[in-house]
């Protein structure tokens, strides 16, 4: 597999324990939170409690009369200067984009929308002052029910009405394949509401010194946000530094420019003085956006022996209030997924992304391709059922065969690499699969009360967005590049700045070791910074599982360039020619006479005196690049899950899970694991335990973590991982892997504790599969005497 | 105001503090200890999670006041000099991403390992039922707890 890379691989593939570490296990952190400046306030917002309501009057001067309250503010004391927070994905040229202030002025339209704060010495004063601020409100009606939100009659979310837009895509004739097709399947599959629940909750502290704005925050994407600050704010980009201390975790939670960062600033430059704010969980809950919040309608026309015709789907995606950063374009981002990895020659998609009075959705964990791939693959088993045929074999007779790649498919992407045979091949052995099928018959046929579920899942997804003039086509308000570079100090020492900022990922270590391949320096040697606009004064940040394919491969780019500055110089070193010169990582020597050479590190040196340098040449082997890649990336994998369903009291446990990843080569093996683990945490989550739930006046039930559900290690199972490689048609041969667990899990349960119990006549239930859920399947389905 | 006397991390503080104040923000915003993070305002998570007395408390679900007379050990001040062997399995089994539930999650793992020194996996899932982690799905967590178990973990 070492037959793309252009180097010997002595630091790729290795499981290096992470550099990160050193600081984050000792308690060492540098969270926003734990950030103090002289002279800080602190800052509180108080929220809507209606789902909608008309503003009809805000006093915040009992809150100035607190003692230890500097100031506080309503909407109206920043109506000129506020604007409206961002949509930078307007998806159709008649999309409904309506404004979004930071704080609501005179209409609210979700609980936990900000409408005043308070800035104090210190967070208690400035939660106790919120009760003396008084807000009158008139309630309207809230829209809760995107099924029902565009019906004639309607309360609207707003004066344009509760439609953002509708966006369509076809390729082929799906009349035709759906005309006489011998089966024809329509299922109906609801991707419910998540809370992306990064551990730590957002926090933000601004300082104005002199115009010039300082701005940490717990965020994916500080430059994004410096960009955002400036374009849509009014503030110079100049004299915005954005930075992205330690993070913790984000899951697409943290790609937003919120109200809270421009607030913030905003106050901070009108007091002069730094403010922090952190928000609770409970605030967070309400206010962090949430994820998925979908219903989808999937037909697929098929021939006789299961090969598919086409495939048809319709969804309906919830925005809630607002359109924030990428919030219609999250539901396309899975337009191109639902065909997966099958062959097809029709197929059709629309999504018409409507208004409600909720928290707005956006980027959480795989966007898009989780509900794309539970889609398709909850159908696919249905199509199994259909010809009475292992799930695993209709797959088989429909996915695309590793000798066909580079394939085109029915959606226009090329899929570079793949090995869908090999993948499934290791997973069933892994899984035992025959043998639990086995078991599965026996526990059928002694009436077991506990049944035993088999879910398959061969999924694929496209990551590291890119390259930036397909998202142009897309209308995505940003490129998809990434940038990096090297700097090579005097003593051999490397400093690797790179504008993808993590959370948690891990790029320290593995920059490291990119780096440390290419330039053939020590892995000790090389520092990666990141996450401040001043040190990285570009990048296109971290979602979207980009970072090693967008932002690595920017690495390889950037030491490209070094390698050739540096021959020139070490040809001048030893007075050779530098067409003479052979690189060999880490080292310069004559052709045919590797004895005469130099180090990498003493070409540095010779830069720092730069006594004796060839003429005309710049006394720097430093080099910037910014890489923007030729395609997507597609990972893909066959997870296989085990449950136990108890048929007595709907309890569900995951037996056993295998998980066969293909991200092509992985750059540290270790990290990579620890990715799949955390994605499939948070996609057996999904279908087990978690949901966002509002009530019929459009409160949020679930604000805490006692309601809302984030499983502990009690509620999971271990994880049985393993990997096949079909090398990605870039340099390091590397695709994502940030999402693919997330992506793969969530159909593999569904699927396994519908397989345990379709003998009862159940062929869906709906996420997240508690016991309640389970159990109320179950008696449905026996009152119905199996008929359901 | 009331006076409080707190050991934290071997170092005494004798402090006057609001009644109402968290032991959390005592320890964050008083004694600057920020090692220890909040993750929650429910102790559902255990990101906040400390050794009071060498027993392992949500110090978000704790008073400052309550904590008077007490030793505090927070992640900062577990290992004497180098790493604890919780903190040193952490880093070789890869049991944190981001970090953030790392410090309660190694505390209340030390309390685990004081009651069962030697806990079977479930013992361990169960035994960290009360600390969230989002990044890793707990699986490398469960092997840390394990490695920190057959290194032998001073109590």
């Amino acid at each position: 597999m070492t037959a793309t890379t252009d180097a010997p691989a002595a630091e790729l593939g290795q499981s290096r324990l992470r550099k990160e570490d050193a600081r984050l296990i000792v308690g060492q952190t540098n969270w926003t939170d734990n950030i103090s400046l002289p002279g800080m306030l602190h800052m509180a917002f108080l929220r809507s409690p209606h789902a909608h309501a008309k503003i009809t009057r805000a006093d915040v001067s009992a809150a100035l009369r607190v003692p230890g309250v500097i100031a506080a503010f309503s909407g109206a004391d920043f109506a000129d200067e506020q604007g409206s927070l961002p949509c930078a994905w307007p998806v159709t040229p008649d999309i409904v984009i309506p404004a979004h202030p930071p704080m609501a002025t005179d209409e609210v339209r979700y609980v936990g929308e900000a409408v005043a704060c308070v800035i104090a010495r210190d967070r208690y004063i400035a939660a106790d002052a919120l009760n003396s601020i008084e807000i009158d409100y008139e309630p309207l009606e809230p829209v809760l029910d995107i099924r029902t939100a565009l019906d004639e009659g309607s309360p609207k979310v707003h004066a344009a009405g509760n439609k953002s837009y509708e966006w369509v895509f076809a390729n082929g004739d799906v009349d035709a394949a759906f005309r006489d097709a011998p089966i024809v399947l329509e299922r109906n599959y609801r991707q419910q509401r998540l809370i992306p629940c990064a551990m730590e909750p957002r926090a933000v502290v601004a300082s104005s010194v002199g115009g010039e704005i300082t701005l940490w925050s717990s965020t994916q994407i500080p430059h994004v946000l410096r960009f955002a600050l400036a374009a849509f704010f009014g503030i110079p980009e100049q004299n915005i530094r954005v930075i992205a201390p330690d993070v913790g975790g984000g899951f697409g939670s943290k790609l937003q420019v919120t109200a809270e960062e421009v607030l913030a600033v905003l106050v901070a430059r009108r007091l002069g003085r730094p403010v922090k704010w952190t928000e609770s969980r409970s605030e967070g809950n309400m206010t962090v956006h949430h994820g998925r919040d979908q219903w989808q309608r999937i037909r697929l026309a098929a021939d006789s022996d299961g090969r598919i015709r086409g495939l048809s789907v319709d969804l309906l995606a919830d925005m809630g209030a607002y359109l924030m950063l990428v919030t219609p374009g999250i539901p396309l981002l899975g337009a191109f997924m639902y065909p997966a990895i099958y062959k097809m020659d029709a197929y059709s998609f629309r999504c018409t992304g409507i208004f409600t009075t909720k928290m707005p959705t956006d980027a959480y964990r795989g966007a898009g391709r989780p509900e794309a791939t539970f889609a398709i693959e909850r159908i696919m088993d249905e199509l199994a059922v259909e010809l009475g045929v292992d799930p695993l074999e209709v797959r088989e007779r429909n996915w695309i065969k590793h000798e066909e790649f580079p394939y085109t498919t029915v959606c226009g992407l090329t899929y570079d690499s793949g090995n869908y045979e090999a993948a499934t091949a290791k997973a069933r052995e892994l899984f035992d699969y025959d043998g639990l099928r086995q078991e599965q018959e026996r526990r059928r046929a002694s009436g077991d009360p506990v049944q035993l579920g088999i879910g398959v899942s061969t999924f694929t997804e496209m990551c590291g967005l890119a390259p930036s003039r397909v998202l142009g086509s897309l209308a995505y308000g940003a490129g998809g590049w990434e940038h990096a570079s090297i700097r090579m100090l005097p003593t051999g020492k490397v400093e690797v700045v790179t504008g993808s900022s993590a959370h948690g990922q891990g790029h320290e270590t593995a920059w490291s070791q990119i780096v440390a391949d290419q330039l053939g320096v020590p892995f000790d040697d090389i520092r990666v910074l990141h996450g401040d606009t001043q040190i990285s004064h570009k990048g296109m940040d971290t979602y979207g599982s980009r970072s090693l394919t967008v932002g690595g491969m920017a690495l390889v780019s950037a030491c490209d360039k070094v390698i050739e500055k540096a021959r020139v110089i070490a040809a001048g070193m030893i007075e050779a020619s530098a067409s003479d010169m052979e690189w060999t990582p880490g080292r310069f020597a004559v052709r045919g006479d590797p004895e005469k050479g130099v180090t990498i590190g003493e070409i540095a040196l010779a830069t720092f005196a730069a006594h004796s340098l060839p003429d005309g040449v710049e006394p720097s082997i430093d080099a910037d690049a910014t890489y923007d890649p030729d395609n997507f990336s597609f990972p893909h994998g066959t997870h296989l899950c085990a449950t136990e369903v108890d048929t007595e009291t709907g309890f569900v446990k995951i037996r056993s899970y295998v998980a066969v990843d293909d991200i092509g080569l992985a750059v540290n093996p270790l990290i990579v694991e620890g990715q799949v683990h955390g994605g499939l945490a948070q996609g057996i989550a999904q279908a087990l335990y978690e949901e966002a739930v509002y009530d019929d006046a459009g409160n949020l039930v679930t604000t805490t973590l006692a309601d809302y559900l984030v499983p502990s290690a009690a509620d999971l199972p271990s994880y049985v991982t393993s990997r096949t490689e079909s090398p990605a048609a870039n340099r390091l041969g590397v695709k994502g892997v940030g999402e693919a667990g997330t992506i793969a899990s969530t159909p593999a349960v569904v699927n396994s504790i519908v397989d345990a119990l379709r003998p009862l006549g159940i062929r869906d239930i709906t996420m997240p599969c508690t016991p309640e859920r389970v159990w109320r399947a179950i008696e449905a389905a026996r009152a119905n005497g199996g008929a359901a | 105001m009331t006076q409080i006397t707190v050991t934290v991390d071997g170092v005494s503080y004798v402090d006057q503090v609001e009644p109402r104040l968290l032991l959390v923000h005592y320890l964050r915003e008083v004694v600057g200890k920020t090692g220890t993070p909040i993750g929650c305002d429910t102790s559902n998570c255990g990101a906040c999670t400390v050794l009071m007395d060498g027993v392992s408390v949500k110090s978000c679900a704790v008073l400052a006041v309550q904590a008077d007379g007490a030793d505090i050990t927070t992640i900062e001040g577990l290992a004497n000099g180098g790493l604890h062997p919780l903190q040193q399995a952490f880093h070789e089994e890869h049991a944190l991403q981001c970090g953030y539930c790392t410090p309660g999650m190694i505390l209340a793992a030390a309390d685990l390992l004081r009651d069962n020194p030697h806990p079977s996996n479930e013992e361990i899932r169960d035994g960290l039922e009360g600390n969230l982690c989002r990044c890793t799905g707990y699986e490398n967590i469960v092997r840390a707890v394990r490695r920190a178990a057959e290194a032998g973990v001073a109590p």
